[in-house]
């Protein structure tokens, strides 16, 4: 049984007992202080730091359903899926604590195993044990197993600098501004503090492909693969690329938040991080309106006045904000004729491009992989089909001459195991992320939806070459190509982060030089999504460094 | 040299970590891997399957039971219906406590008692007058609890009994894959859960059942380091941690009272004569000398003392119970904590204290020792509600 992407039920219905929407279409009033448009994550992060801080705040979400790309859904009965994230990476700490999410249901489960099945029958785990770990790399390499704990600690000490980046507005370099000067000094102190084979370390990192990079350090294809691909997670490029190193610093950011072990599962899905936002955010006096549709935002004189819905219905606000990606922002929500011609180009040049889709599926039973038969610890964390680095080179060879992969990169998850809530007992949900799968489809981008299950079918294939008895498993199927991604929840060329991240659109110039600091060209009009530093991901950052810069320059 | 309980050829094969630990005389799993965590989160989303038999349990039998235990206990355990737990504690003649535990009443004259320590000759010691037999079934009885929001579930998938009916609190018979069973709606982590008493012949048949269907229900066998974070998180003090036996203290300054523990609300004081209760009237009247209270780790200072020495604030994945000297604003010593654990949960790092009653009261800032690089500091720790943790499926129908 197959089904695509269109047919949704939300899990917490709006009205339901306990469900933070506020109301369906239409809001209570005709003025706020700030309407923030899109009820994703960063959207609800930044509305209840407003809120908090006394602003009468609305947030408009176009869906029935609150969380944007961090959503849960009972697309089929009894079964939730994380349709889109999968797995809460970085979220802000000190965001859980200040809007006390804890309290309105944030719970990670984190992961623990990083599992690799190979097609010779082999198979390598990394546990957060390092002793299995090193027993386990040594199967492959015995250098690489002792070298891997230290390239472990070469990277937390990067990671450390790098929460310092994301945990603050990106520095202007072109600046003279006192200010600006002094947060350069700053982070440049913090960089100065590094040691020095550190320091060079980072220059590599941000300028080496993570194929390379790895190279460096490791000489097992096998434990290069796995490693290699978080370098180019959301992104079209491959892991020979340049510039795709520095991601790799993502996983260990993770380890610097330990405390807090941020990277994993959330209960009920990604969506429930989405909906215990919108309850404090709720708690703190923010309205919140789902199938409520923007049509694009009043601007009078250069500067915002409030929203359109598609219903025709306006809405006045002091400030808005933004919480899609760039692309729909400027040219959907403001529109072309506002905008200097510079600027359009500019934004025409910043690359979305998605390059992954999602297949989520209903099973019966447990995966049983051959290369480690039975349930365990090792299916509990994120599984990646990646034999070598080579294998997923290939995969980005076919997808740059708009194929999507014949043998893609999966990373798979099996949330159900470690979260009962999702599935019926002894049932599970299995979600796969899939690279490569280009938005540029040869023939068009529009030729997605009739690729759609040729595409499902690769994934499952490719799948079940290592755990042969997954087609009969099978329940449900939810394909999700880059075009659904971007037709059913609003990421311009199913571009899962709002834009690349890779260097030229990261710090000052996400999404533009000129406009990362969260403000836009017209006047009170905002933006707080992925698509603006510190970028994608569960992190909350975005949001909440846009609300904390719109109260400092008074707005609203 | 502690022995094996009824359940160990189970626990035994599958604590490949070997971390064991002594636990009333016997073998007890510390942690089944070399990191608890995962059984923590299973017991807190799915279920948690331990072995609890080194408790010490007696059958009090006989028309005198209830008149006994009202005796010997703070309660008056003449009122506890039939099919009903209660949680308790006792006290010597100076009201000071030896232990603490719970009594089911299985039958009208029929009542079983758990306790930390043995209790068997303190029982005998006042049997003088009522008419009762005990029997320290402390062998004989397996005891395997299952705690956690799927424990129902899956004890209703293997079981007679009509879980859904069994009150917190509540104790039922009941047959499970042909053997007699009790089951109690009992257990030491704050959460939905359960608790199994069974003759140890059939320990294995228990386990076997429970495990069978485990998987469908996220049960992973559960051991003490996992256990010791939730007792905390549900704010439950622990005999030899937090308090010491009467029996147990060299120094009159180490023993406790019902009331400086918190656990006043146990105490039926106004009733016919039990033990300690002279002592305790008096207490009452003029005011318990310490309070044992909850406490949070100001986070923000706990970051920032961290980040003084370049490091990410260190959290310790185990609970801990070496005490540490609790402060009051002036700097002059209040109290100490006893134990505590940092709540993955709640992401917060909690501890139970006994303090001062004047420094008791909820939201009172407190200074509690940190050692950081070797160094001794002191950060902000606020007075608590407890249980830190309290999900509503505790209760719930």
């Amino acid at each position: 049984m197959t089904q695509g992407a269109t047919k949704t039920s939300s899990s917490a219905p709006p009205g339901a007992a306990g469900s933070p929407i506020s109301g369906v279409g239409q809001p209570r009033d005709r003025s706020y202080d700030v309407i923030v448009v899109g009820g994703g994550h960063n959207g609800l992060v930044c509305a209840a730091y407003l809120a908090k801080a006394g602003k009468k705040v609305l947030v408009l979400e176009r869906r029935h359903v609150l969380g944007g790309a961090a959503v849960s859904e009972q697309v089929f009965p009894g079964f939730t899926f994380s349709v889109c994230s999968y797995v809460v990476s970085l979220f802000r700490p000190h965001i859980i604590r200040e809007l006390g999410l804890v309290d309105h249901g944030f719970h990670v489960i984190p992961l623990d195993c990083s599992f690799l099945p190979l097609p010779d029958g082999r198979s390598l785990a990394r546990f957060g044990d390092y002793a299995r770990t090193r027993r386990e790399i040594a199967q492959f390499s015995p250098r690489d197993a002792e070298v891997y704990p230290e390239f472990g600690l070469a990277m937390s000490k990067l990671a450390r600098f790098s929460k310092h980046v994301i945990d603050h507005p990106p520095p202007e370099p072109t600046s003279l501004a006192p200010r600006e000067l002094l947060q350069l000094l700053r982070l440049g102190r913090g960089y100065q503090a590094l040691d020095r084979d550190v320091r060079y370390l980072n220059l590599k990192l941000l300028t080496m492909s993570a194929a390379d990079f790895l190279d460096e350090w490791f000489e097992s294809e096998v434990l290069k693969g796995p490693m290699s691909v978080s370098g180019i997670i959301g992104t079209m490029l491959g892991v020979r690329s340049p510039g795709t190193a520095y991601v790799l610093l993502h996983h260990y950011m993770g380890e610097i938040d330990g405390a807090f072990r941020a990277w994993g599962f959330s209960k009920g899905g990604t969506g429930a991080v989405s909906y215990a936002i919108a309850a404090a955010a709720r708690g703190f006096g923010v309205e919140i309106v789902t199938e409520a549709t923007v049509d694009h935002v009043r601007i009078t004189s250069g500067r915002a006045t409030g929203v359109v819905l598609e219903s025709g219905n306006e809405i006045t606000a002091k400030a808005v904000v933004s919480g899609c990606d760039p692309h729909r922002t400027y040219f959907g929500l403001i529109g072309e004729q506002h905008l200097e011609p510079e600027l359009v180009g500019q934004l025409r040049r910043y690359k979305l491009r998605g390059s992954s889709g999602k297949v989520n599926l209903a099973v019966d039973r447990l995966p049983d992989f051959t290369c480690r038969p039975g349930p365990g610890p090792h299916l509990e964390g994120d599984i990646a089909i990646v034999p070598n680095v080579d294998y997923v080179e290939r995969a980005y060879d076919e997808a740059k001459y708009g194929a999507f992969s014949s043998r893609p990169y999966l990373n798979v998850v099996i949330p159900s195991l470690v979260d009962p809530t999702v599935a019926p007992p002894g049932k599970h949900v299995i979600s796969c992320f899939v690279q490569y799968a280009p938005y540029d489809l040869e023939g068009g981008p529009e030729r997605w939806p009739r690729q759609r299950e040729a595409f499902g079918d690769t994934v499952v294939d490719t799948l079940a070459e290592y755990c042969p008895g997954l087609k009969e498993s099978i329940l449900h199927r939810q394909v999700l190509t880059p075009w659904d991604l971007e037709h059913e929840f609003g990421l311009t060329e199913g571009n899962i982060f709002h834009g690349e991240l890779s260097l030229e659109q990261l710090l000052f110039q996400r999404p533009m030089a000129g406009w990362a600091r969260y403000r836009t060209p017209i006047r009170n009009m905002w933006m707080c999504s992925s698509g603006t530093h510190p970028g994608g991901g569960i992190m909350g950052a975005p949001g909440e460094l846009a609300a904390k810069a719109m109260l400092k320059a008074g707005a609203a | 040299m502690p022995i094996p309980t009824p359940f160990h050829p189970r626990t035994a094969a599958l604590c490949t970590s070997m971390f064991w630990k002594e636990w009333a005389g016997y073998h007890a799993v510390r942690s089944y891997d070399v990191s608890h965590e995962r059984e923590y989160f299973a017991l807190r989303n799915g279920a948690g399957v331990l072995d609890v038999s080194p408790l010490h349990k007696y059958e009090l039998r006989g028309p005198g039971a209830a008149d006994l235990l009202s005796r010997i206990t703070v309660r008056d355990i003449r009122k506890l219906r039939v099919g009903r737990v209660t949680y308790l504690c006792w006290c010597n003649d100076d009201g000071k406590i030896l232990d603490d535990g719970t009594v089911s009443r299985l039958d009208d004259q029929h009542f079983r008692l758990t306790a930390a320590e043995p209790t068997f000759a303190w029982l005998h010691r006042f049997t003088g007058p009522h008419d009762v037999t005990i029997e320290d079934s402390s062998e004989r009885l397996a005891a395997l609890a299952i705690q956690g929001p799927t424990s129902r579930d899956a004890l209703a998938r293997i079981c007679d009994a009509p879980l859904h009916r069994l009150p917190f609190f509540g104790v039922t018979r009941a047959r499970l894959q042909e053997v007699d069973v009790w089951i109690s709606r009992t257990g030491y982590t704050g959460d939905l859960g359960y608790e199994i008493w069974v003759d140890r012949e059939h320990a294995l048949t228990v386990w076997d059942a429970i495990m069978a269907v485990g998987l469908d229900h996220r049960v992973l066998p559960l051991g003490l380091d996992a256990l010791d974070v939730a007792r905390i998180e549900a704010g439950f003090i622990m005999n030899g941690v937090d308090y010491w036996g009467a029996h147990h203290c060299l120094v009159p300054s180490r023993q406790s009272t019902p009331y400086e523990l918190g656990l006043g609300w146990t105490v039926n004081l106004d009733r016919e004569p039990f033990v300690g209760q002279a002592a305790l009237r008096a207490e009452r009247a003029r005011g318990p000398a310490w309070a044992t209270v909850g406490l949070r780790y100001d986070w923000d200072e706990y970051e920032a003392l961290f980040a003084r020495f370049g490091l990410p604030p260190h959290v310790p994945l185990a609970a801990w119970r070496d005490g540490v000297p609790v402060y009051g604003s002036d700097g002059r010593q209040v109290g100490r904590a006893t134990s505590g654990a940092w709540s993955p949960l709640l992401k917060a790092n909690l501890a139970l204290a006994s303090v001062r009653p004047e420094h008791a009261a909820l939201g009172t800032r407190l200074r509690i020792e940190v050692t950081v690089e070797y160094e001794r500091h002191q950060i902000s720790a606020i007075v608590s509600k407890t249980p830190f943790f309290n999900p509503e499926r505790k209760r719930s129908a």
